[in-house]
Order: C-alpha cells, then structure tokens, then sequence
C-alpha cells in the first residue's frame, strides 16, 4: 500500500498503527469505552479482572474507559495547541523573513529572550497567574511554543525569500501577502510538516507533564497526565494503575516519532530545523 | 579570544536582565493582579485597594521592577503571601537538594552519554550503534513520570531495593543520603543521557564526515588515531554545548520527578507556589530556574571558544 505516493517502512506501519488505534479511540470514545467517562462502578483499585480489563482507578472508575475518553483530551488539547502555535510562528516567521531589517531582528531577539528562560517554568509563572482553565492552557502553550515554531519558519523562508522566483514576484509587482502566500508558504511546507509532528510530541508530553502537576487539564476530564497523578499513590500498595496512562503516553509519542522518521527519510531535513526541548 | 569571551558573558549578563524583564512583566502586569489573583472573584472594590496598598501595587510598574530587581540582587526575594515567611531562607536549602540531585544524575550521565556517543558513532551503522538508536528513541518518547514509576514499582515496591520516597534531612550522612536520592538520580540520568547520546553522536559523525578526517584515513593512519587524535579535538566543542544544554534540561526536568518522589527541592516548591498561587515565591523560583539555564549556556559557550582549536592561537 501507499500513502501519498510513498510506500511506508515496517517501522512507519508500526507508527500508523499505533496512531490509528489511539485516534480511533478518541473519535469513537463514547460506543467502545465499556463504561462512562466519570461512573464510580467499583471499589477502590480493584485490580484487572473480566469486567474491568485494566482494573479500577482510585474512586472505583474503570481505567480502560477512562483511558479511552483520555484520548480524546489528552489528544485533542495537544493537537488544537500545535495548530495554533503552528498558524502563530509560521505567521511571525515569515513576516520576519519578508519584512525590514527592524521588524526582523525586533522579533528575533524577542523570540531569543523568550527561548532563554524553560518553557515549563515560564508556563508555570503563567499559569499561577490566571489560573489553569483548558482556554489559558492551550493558550499559554501555543504561544510559548510558537516561538520555537517561528526560529525554523523563519529560517527556512530567508532561504526561499532570495530565490529567482521570489525575485521576479516582487518584480512583476505583487503585493507581499500574495507572495507569502503563492510562493513562500508552499515552498517552505515540506520541512514544516515534519517539524509538526516533532512539536505535537513535545506538546503532548508538555500538556501530560502539566496534568501530571496537577496544573494543565482539570478532573472531572479524564486526561492521561492526570489519570497517573489521580492512581499516583497505587504504587506503594505495588499496584502497576499509573502505569497504564502513562504507558499509553509513551505509546502515542513513540508512535508519532515513527511516522516523523518515515517523513524525514522522504525529505531531507535542510538546515536550520531543530529538534528543540 | 579574550574579546570573543567577554563579548558571549557580556551577552549572557544582558540575557539574564532582559529574562527578569519578562518574568517580570509576565507575572504582574498582565491583566489581573497579584490582588485581584489572591483574592479571588469575590473581593470588594474596597479590600481590593487596601491590599494593593499593602502590597505596594499601586505604584508605577517600572519602580516596581526596579526594586524587585535591586532586592532580588542583594539576595532578598521578600516573603511568600502564604504564609509571610522569608523566601530566601525557605528557598536556600531547598535549592542545595536540587543542585544535588541535579549533580548527581550529571556526574553519572555525562560520561556514559558521551563515551556510549563516541562508541556509537565510530561504530556507525553497525548492531551497537543501531541498540543505542533505539534505547534512547524510547527514552525520549517517554514521559519522565513513566520512567519513574516503572522504576518505583519493581526497584522499589516489588523488590525493596530502595525506598519509595525520596525525603532527605538536614543531617543526613552522604552514603544514606546517595542511596535514598539514587532513584530519582537514575530516572533524570535515563532522560538526560538519551538526548545527551544521539546528540553528540550526530555531531561526532559530522566531524567524520570532514575532508580532513578523510586525509588522515588516506594517510593510511589507524582508525583510533584518527577518533582520539583528529576528529575528537574537533567535537569537543559541539559536545560540550550538547552537555551544557542537556545539563539545562536537566534542571527543567527536576520539577517533575521531585514531584513524583516528594523530593523536597526548588522544582516542588515552585510548583507549589503554583498552585497556592504565591506570586513571589513563583517570581523568585522562575528567576532561579532562568538564571541558571542562561549561565549554563554562557559558560558552555565560553568553554566551547576556549577548547576550539581553530580559535586558539589569536591571529
């Protein structure tokens, strides 16, 4: 079989299938999950048994029902924020890359600055001061990451803004957002793609990290971060509950980094991308 | 060079301002003050004032700043709004237990990242090199706490080979204090040395790659020569800016595995800052965390001019 003209490795099968199973999941949450998101239907930590495959979390919840619900925010929230920071940073990156030398290095140093300090402690100051609801979470992150977004955007277009084409555009008197759109934008997608997949990685460990504190998703949503918080204390009675959330965070991010891999041996990475923390 | 070195600190110096700038203003001139964040929905115009007046936030921003700053340079970071303590004084041991434990997964990460590296790159392509690939492949994609508490249940609860949480006293002998870290230490070196691994890999491979390391190989001269006494002298300025960085990581890391063992270190505190919502113990933190990332990338920038061979001899 082929996937837009490519024939995928047994490594990129592997990711497809790994990512098919947890998108399918999250898409069809409510008919597969065998109970509901938030039904206490056992006691505390029951282990795996015939009617709870994965045993029961620590308010007597099936865990495999809310790992399947799980998917679908864990997921969503985490794409939803890599789209934003992706139409925020592609945006900035090649508005620097077009514009004067002014708007260009005012931009970039103010991306270098935002760079030098950690993105979860900058998140953190943030989110201490308005609170963790799901807008300011997405929010927060998107613009936060969008920074690492707009280094490679910018960086792949300023090789692209040189170019003859380019030129003779700005010859032929086009106006600078047709430009960007009819000849930088399309050029530049190719590296672009690959880079989503890596920072939907990150920021899909970002959200669960943040669930994980107890500062990104809020209960009653079930989240795969804050499923291992909620379980955290069942593994002193040597029960393996947090582990399966977790695992299934570990499942995903490996997943998509296959698929990136596959990606990236189909187009070679130019210069400038980054697979930055 | 000595211009070149004092250019890169004077840099780092100006970076450092400009991050307590935006820690700054992103913490207290956003919408919705320290006030109106601590004392939530239900505040009266009138406590509202009162307690701005209390606090001080009812002068200009900028003088604000520049008293935080001068403050926060004499060492004084003023006291949490919780619960009015000190901060410096809750801050200081704390941030000795987490420049331990950072230290301790660095003195085992850093020489086994960049000894399995070299091995992995001079072995390149064959079945040690593609073990490496794959190990820490995985590593990365796992989230810190899976490490963690994969480690807890069969290190810990399983075969009680080490004890759960990780709580450290005051007056606790080093050996005892060791073999209680020596968990969360192994979980931050398993993270760290991953990317540590196939970064300095892929910079050793690019030196390989180099028509001078060619020449040697053409020369005729032996396969670890041309490692240790060509292309290694070479790398080592790109490997030190990776540890440096992952170093950086490291510290970023700690939040959430001292989380996950109750390590009581700066990582825990700032969380909990967080959730109490404790604007100055939150600023005080976020500057330590940033003040250290930026001068582990100033020093690994210094020493990877200094080890550069191209840029030793001044011309």
């Amino acid at each position: 079989m082929r996937i837009f003209g490519y024939k995928p490795s047994l490594s990129a099968w592997i990711g497809i299938a790994i990512v098919g199973t947890f998108v399918f999941a999250a898409l069809f949450a409510p008919w597969i999950a065998p109970y509901g998101e938030a039904d206490s239907v056992s006691e505390t930590w029951s282990p795996a048994s015939h009617d709870f495959w994965l045993g029961t979390d620590n308010i007597g919840r099936d865990l495999l029902s809310r790992l399947i619900y799980g998917a679908r925010t864990t997921i969503g929230v985490a794409l939803v924020t890599t789209v934003l920071s992706f139409i925020l940073g592609t945006t900035a990156g090649l508005l620097a890359a077009v514009s004067s030398k002014v708007v260009d290095q005012f931009l970039s140093r103010f991306v270098d600055v935002m760079l030098s300090i950690p993105l979860l402690v900058f998140a953190l100051m943030i989110l201490s001061m308005f609170g963790s609801s799901l807008g300011t979470l997405i929010l927060t992150i998107a613009v936060l990451d969008s920074t690492r977004v707009f280094r490679l955007a910018r960086s792949v277009a300023m090789n692209i803004v040189v170019l003859e084409y380019v030129e003779v555009a700005r010859l032929r008197g086009e106006g600078l957002p047709w430009i960007i759109r009819r000849e930088i934008l399309p050029n530049a997608m190719p590296p672009m793609i690959s880079e989503f997949g890596l920072r939907f990685c990150f920021n899909f460990l970002f959200v669960a990290g943040l669930s994980f504190l107890g500062l990104g998703i809020q209960p009653p949503l079930a989240d795969w971060g804050g499923m291992v918080r909620d379980n955290a204390r069942a593994i002193g009675f040597g029960l393996p509950a947090p582990i399966w959330p977790a695992l299934a965070i570990a499942m995903m991010t490996i997943g998509v980094n296959l698929i990136v891999d596959w990606i990236l041996s189909i187009n070679a990475r130019p210069s400038g991308a980054s697979a930055e923390m | 060079m000595l211009r070149l070195i004092l250019s890169r600190v004077a840099l780092g110096l100006l970076t450092l301002l400009a991050v307590s700038v935006l820690i700054f203003v992103a913490t207290e001139i956003l919408p919705g003050d320290v006030a109106s964040a601590v004392l939530g929905q239900g505040a009266t115009p009138e406590t509202l004032a009162v307690f701005r007046h209390e606090l001080g936030l009812d002068r200009p921003a900028y003088i604000r700043y520049l008293e935080w700053l001068f403050n926060a340079l004499r060492g004084d970071f003023g006291v949490a709004l919780t619960n009015k303590r000190d901060i410096v004084t809750s801050i200081s041991p704390k941030f000795d237990n987490t420049m331990f434990l950072a230290g301790y997964a660095a003195l085992i990460a850093v020489p086994l990242a960049v000894g399995l590296g070299i091995v992995a790159a001079i072995n390149d392509g064959k079945w040690i090199d593609r073990a490496a690939n794959i190990v820490s492949l995985a590593a990365i994609s796992f989230p810190e706490f899976f490490i963690a508490y994969v480690l807890i249940l069969f290190l810990a609860v399983r075969s009680h080979l080490f004890p759960v949480l990780s709580t450290v006293f005051p007056d606790m002998s080093l050996g005892h204090r060791l073999y209680v870290v020596a968990l969360p230490a192994v979980t931050l070196t398993m993270l760290v040395t991953a990317h540590m691994l196939r970064m300095t890999r892929s910079s050793v491979l690019s030196i390989m790659s180099q028509p001078y390391i060619e020449m040697a190989f053409l020369k005729g001269l032996k396969r670890s020569r041309v490692v240790f006494v060509h292309a290694l002298p070479n790398a080592a300025a790109p490997i030190i800016t990776v540890i440096a960085l992952n170093l950086a990581y490291l510290i970023v890391g700690v939040v959430v595995i001292e989380t996950v063992f109750v390590y009581p270190g700066i990582g825990q505190f700032m969380v909990d800052g967080v959730t109490k919502r404790d604007l100055p113990v939150v600023q005080a933190c976020g500057l330590v965390f940033a003040g250290a990332f930026v001068i582990l990338n100033t020093i690994a920038d210094v020493l990877a001019i200094l080890v550069n061979p191209r840029l030793r001899k001044a011309r």
